[in-house]
């Protein structure tokens, strides 16, 4: 188990508050002014050498992302953007940092838009979290008021502005490009890439877009070292990870752990088990709902990092752990997440849009059992034509989950689905079967 | 699904008062000149706030003209986006999240009490007209499931009983504390933790 001193967010569970003297007392905006004087190349440097990779789902190495923006500032401006549009089905890692430590972000905040050039940063809370962003709020007004944030910002010359901006219930818009197109005031559709939005983003503008739990890691990295960060975990899989725990366990909780550690460990120690005991596990959906999910023999030996996620044929997407056991009936599970991606189609490409659904009625026609054997290829194939035929990874997203059903629980699909409209145990459908084929005399 | 359905009585007019009027300017100065479309989402959510919840079709007009954009860019995010409601909703509106991190745990008891206690059908208001429900897709509280949320707040760790309770207590005209109603604080794992420990005691 990782130490307590290692753990970045020492106010996960809001012990002692998300104020900016108590947020002082956890070490927050000690010596941002020296960090921020050691330049440019080497804060993108020591990000780039601490392996911090984007905590958002798709695991893009920060240091990197950052080093793609312009170095110099032309003739457009340039823009941070702080993704806060948490969505996914599993994941509530974000909630927390921007209730409990929101000076950590806003630090996080100013260092990255010193180390990208922009003096002006947009924080895109989804809408519900409407009480969170409040709180938000209120730590930006404090950084403001003390000078941490603003106008020649902790003395260091630099001036940035803070605007939080709110979504309004749309999931795809945690997609950077919709995201973008939401800021500026339009429905939420993905634009195609490239360009990418590091050089043409928010108004045209070069732009970098950053999760929550991203930049609010950047700080504590950059007091403590690249070194530290990069000694926990394994090479390419470095730091520390927060870890939403939910589903069929005795005490769903939140928590930050080391990267790759087991998920067993992770669910029997923190999470207090799964109810009914760990034989009586199912299956785990290890990365957020847009992610394959697992059955008990993997999840046995699984290590919990990037790379041990895909060499099992899934991700560790946003690390939200959602635990089935075997109470529930895994085909309506995967069903309602299927509804879920259908409700949350944006419904630019076809594909996805009329894809969705398919999926979402063929899966609830194989929890009631009312489907033939060999739609379950036909599921599949639908899945593999809505892969990568998309302009967004939302494609991916919807039929990730369907292939990893199909993938570990075909046996149970093909046990529950015998339904066959032209054999003769039917041969009281008239209209299904030629009744004469069933005369012995014509056989 | 959330209600994209156009109420059919709109409103003759809308017009902001004082106080979205002042909230309005203020975040149309957070963006850059000309770039005063970006205000578009939050401006339609003060309009929604000030009118009952609801969003007519003259607000949306209005604030078209207060943006300088054309009214169909205004209709086309109000109907994307499914945190706006287009037809009247209850003053205490329910959104109980069914999916499946929330179904695991129960969250289609909660849709029964709602259809018992509130109305059978979603989208109706109960018979006093306070309150109505809708199911919606995750709220993004997943460890804390099943849960739902009313108006602003949410409402965490559920059962069926707990949730008769709160619903009993806005019929009686009290509001509920938001929160965690398992007596937890908030996502830490109940009289689990072994993190952080040196922070609790302290």
């Amino acid at each position: 188990m990782l130490k307590d001193e290692d753990r970045i967010f020492q106010n996960l569970y809001n012990d002692s508050g998300a104020d900016i003297e108590s947020a002082k007392l956890r070490n927050d905006w000690n010596g941002t002014k020296g960090i921020l004087e050691k330049g440019r190349e080497w804060i993108i440097n020591e990000v780039k050498s601490s392996e911090l990779r984007g905590r958002g789902g798709a695991g893009f190495p920060t240091g990197l992302k950052w080093s793609f923006a312009p170095k110099e500032v032309g003739s457009r401006p340039h823009y941070l953007v702080i993704n806060a549009d948490e969505s996914e089905p599993g994941t509530c890692k974000d909630r927390d940092i921007l209730r409990f430590e929101p000076h950590k972000l806003i630090e996080g905040c100013l260092i990255a838009s010193y180390a990208v050039n922009a003096h002006k940063c947009y924080i895109y809370i989804r809408g519900e979290y409407f009480n969170e962003g409040q709180k938000l709020q209120t730590a930006i007004d404090e950084a403001y008021k003390n000078n941490l944030i603003g106008k020649n910002a902790l003395n260091s010359g630099w001036d940035l502005d803070i605007y939080i901006h709110y979504g309004a219930g749309a999931y795809i818009c945690g997609e950077e490009t919709a995201l973008l197109e939401s800021l500026e005031g339009k429905k939420g559709q993905p634009r195609l890439k490239p360009p990418f939005p590091a050089l043409i983003g928010l108004y045209g503008c070069p732009t970098i877009i950053n999760n929550v739990e991203t930049v609010a890691a950047v700080p504590t990295i950059l007091r403590r070292g690249a070194k530290w960060f990069s000694s926990l975990g394994r090479p390419k899989n470095t730091g520390t990870k927060i870890y939403c725990i939910s589903g069929n366990v005795n005490n769903p909780c939140n928590v930050e752990e080391e990267m790759g550690i087991p998920l067993k460990e992770l669910i029997e120690t923190h999470a207090g088990g799964v109810v009914g005991g760990w034989d009586n596990l199912k299956a785990v959906i290890p990365g957020g709902s847009s992610m394959p999910m697992l059955p008990k023999e993997i999840c046995d030996n699984m290590k919990m990092d990037f790379d041990a996620c895909v060499e099992n044929k899934t991700g560790l997407g946003t690390a939200g752990i959602v635990v089935i056991n075997n109470d529930q009936d895994i085909i309506k599970c995967m069903a309602r997440i299927a509804r879920f991606y259908k409700h949350e189609s944006c419904g630019q490409c076809t594909p996805c849009r009329e894809g969705s659904g398919w999926m979402w009625r063929m899966l609830e026609r194989m929890a009631a059992g009312e489907a033939t054997p060999d739609e379950v290829d036909m599921l599949f194939d639908v899945t593999k034509q809505i892969e990568g035929h998309t302009i967004c990874a939302f494609g991916e997203g919807s039929s990730w989950p369907v292939q990893g059903l199909i993938r570990h629980f075909k046996d149970e699909i093909l046990e529950r689905n015998k339904f066959d409209p032209v054999v003769k145990k039917n041969k009281n459908i008239p209209y299904l079967v030629d009744q004469h084929l069933l005369e012995k005399e014509n056989a | 699904m959330s209600i994209k359905k156009i109420h059919k009585e709109q409103p003759e007019t809308f017009k902001f008062n004082d106080k979205s009027m002042e909230a309005a300017n203020k975040i149309v100065s957070n963006y850059p000149d000309g770039k005063q479309q970006s205000a578009v989402m939050a401006l339609l959510y003060i309009a929604q706030r000030q009118n009952d919840n609801w969003i007519p079709l003259q607000a949306m007009k209005y604030i078209a003209k207060f943006l300088e954009m054309p009214y169909i860019k205004v209709y086309e995010v109000a109907t994307f986006y499914s945190m706006y409601n287009l037809s009247p909703v209850g003053k205490y509106f329910f959104q109980i999240c069914t999916t499946t991190p929330c179904m695991l745990r129960g969250a289609y008891d909660l849709v029964k009490v709602c259809k018992k206690k509130i109305s059978e059908k979603e989208n109706v208001l109960s018979e006093d007209g306070k309150i109505s429900w809708m199911e919606v897709e995750c709220l993004g509280a997943c460890v804390n499931a099943p849960m739902m949320q009313v108006n602003e707040d949410y409402y965490e760790d559920l059962n069926d009983k707990k949730l008769e309770e709160i619903i009993e207590t806005i019929y009686q005209n009290k509001i509920p504390k938001p929160g965690s109603y398992s007596g937890r604080i908030n996502a830490e794992p109940v009289n689990n933790r072994k993190t952080l420990l040196g922070n609790k005691n302290a």
